[in-house]
């Protein structure tokens, strides 16, 4: 057995910026406490991982296994809605959309979505929807479970409220999660359900139960999120549950 | 410091190059390390990948929270069982069902749960059940409570999704939580939220929500799904929570 004691290995000149460590077959020990290094490929460069040296992993191979899987968010920064126009098929039966700190410029506004059958050209699915919430205000003096038909639909192309009266104030906003199920059926309508917490601009707290249907056997390929009046901030993620 | 410049390096013998000693840093200053199978230092795999970006053998420490378990799928079938995969290893399991369209119509979509590893399925149940409900004409609309559909100390299969329409776009999907079914300590809770079209007088959009226990302190280890009466067609997801 031979040693090289050296402190830099590089590749020479000749080599094109590759440095190669054993041979097919070969197995390369690390007898060292740790190997340091930001990018894992495969042998054919295929990314298995991508660290940004801080310990934030920035990107990753999707054959990870999990269940849950992110595809997809988006940001508003004083923007008059969000929109998926990717992304959403028949690839999970199950997607996920969670919605933190969505903040209104205008108070009391609802957060709502409608879908697309036309990849984002138009959001107006027809749906069938019920809400309903219990609410609580911090002077204690009121608190109720109810049923909302201001804010439920039958058979209307509306953006569907998900949380209700969201106030305005630079700490006030809502948050929560809008699941959708098998959106590329061409058999079934299209069922959802959401839960949301709003902070309601009277000083109220709102946990909004929206569920419904999106009555079109076409496919749904496209997620619109926005307030009933006027720009917010906030984030949405995207994301599926594996079939396998 | 000293600086090695090669193409290559490559075992002298045998079919292993050792880089560092014990209380190094191996430190790849390139943008990239290129490499097919990660083991840990004692030879046991962290991943494989193809070379075509394909994992294999990912170790399990390294996925994620929610983990697919199984899947089963009815097509004018009369029941769908879970007789294996419901054990210790998760505290708690998830059954996401899609779709679910009775052969007949208005009929419940239920589950029961076995300690006996599907052999019966008649554990005792006691549940709560509310909906809201809104028809399609607008017409009606309300949140309530449904004794129809709660049990106590009963053994019946527990309704998650009721009066489900036959219509060939009709279904129910919804998603159901069973805690800890393996626990020989403590009965086994569980609650469900479904989104479905209603058969009623009128057609209605359901959401319905089921929650309740199993009364047993033996561990439950089989789930059955099915309508209250014929066939279904559908597809139920099994996923284990870490």
């Amino acid at each position: 057995m031979s040693k090289v004691v050296v402190t830099t290995v590089l590749p020479d000149s000749g080599a094109s910026d590759l440095l190669t460590i054993g041979a097919a077959s070969d197995s390369v020990a690390i007898s060292g406490d740790s190997l340091n290094v930001d990018t894992l490929q495969d042998a054919g460069g295929n990314t298995i991982f991508v660290s940004d040296g801080s310990g934030t992993i920035t990107s990753k191979n999707s054959g990870f296994p999990g269940a849950l899987k992110l595809i997809s968010t988006a940001t508003a920064s004083g923007d008059s809605s969000l929109s998926f126009t990717s992304g959403i098929d028949s690839t999970y039966d199950v997607y996920i959309f969670k919605f933190i700190d969505i903040n209104p410029v205008t108070d009391q506004t609802s957060f709502d979505f409608n879908g697309s059958t036309d990849g984002g050209s138009n959001y107006n699915v027809t749906k069938t929807t019920t809400a309903f919430v219990a609410k609580h205000n911090e002077a204690d003096t009121d608190a109720a479970l109810e049923y909302r038909t201001g804010m439920d639909l039958a058979q209307s192309t509306s953006y569907q409220p998900l949380a209700y009266f969201v106030g305005n104030l630079s700490d006030e906003c809502c948050a929560g999660e809008f699941i959708l199920f098998n959106p590329a059926s061409t058999v079934y309508v299209k069922h959802f359900y959401s839960r949301a917490n709003s902070y309601a601009g009277s000083n109220y707290t709102f946990d909004c139960y929206t569920g419904g249907y999106c009555n079109t056997t076409s496919a749904v390929n496209a997620v619109d999120f926005k307030m009933s009046s006027g720009n917010f901030d906030g984030i949405i993620k995207m994301y599926g549950i594996s079939k396998s | 410091m000293s600086t090695l410049e090669t193409g290559t390096i490559e075992p002298q013998s045998g079919t292993t190059v050792t880089l560092g000693a014990s209380g190094d840093a191996v430190v790849i200053g390139a943008d990239a390390l290129k490499v097919n199978t990660i083991k840990d230092a004692g030879a046991n795999t962290i991943l494989t990948s193809d070379g075509s970006g394909t994992l294999s053998s990912v170790n399990s420490g390294l996925a994620g929270n929610m983990v697919f378990i199984s899947s089963a799928t009815a097509s004018g079938d009369s029941s769908l069982s879970f007789t294996s995969g419901i054990d210790s290893t998760y505290d708690e399991y998830v059954f996401i069902f899609v779709n679910i369209n009775p052969a007949s119509n208005a009929q419940n979509f239920g589950f029961q749960c076995s300690t006996d590893g599907g052999s019966n399925y008649n554990t005792t149940v006691t549940s709560t059940t509310f909906r809201a409900y809104h028809r399609e004409s607008g017409t009606h609309s309300a949140l309530e409570y449904l004794t129809a559909d709660d049990q106590a100390q009963g053994t019946a299969y527990q309704t998650i999704s009721p009066w489900l329409d036959e219509a060939s776009d009709a279904s129910g999907s919804g998603i159901l939580h069973l805690f800890a079914p393996s626990s020989t300590t403590y009965v086994k809770q569980f609650y469900s939220r479904s989104s479905a079209m209603d058969a009623g007088p009128n057609i209605q959009m359901n959401d319905f929500y089921a929650a309740g226990y199993f009364n047993t302190t033996s561990a439950i280890d089989a789930v059955a799904f099915k309508v209250a009466s014929g066939n279904f067609d559908g597809t139920i997801y099994l996923y284990g929570i870490k």
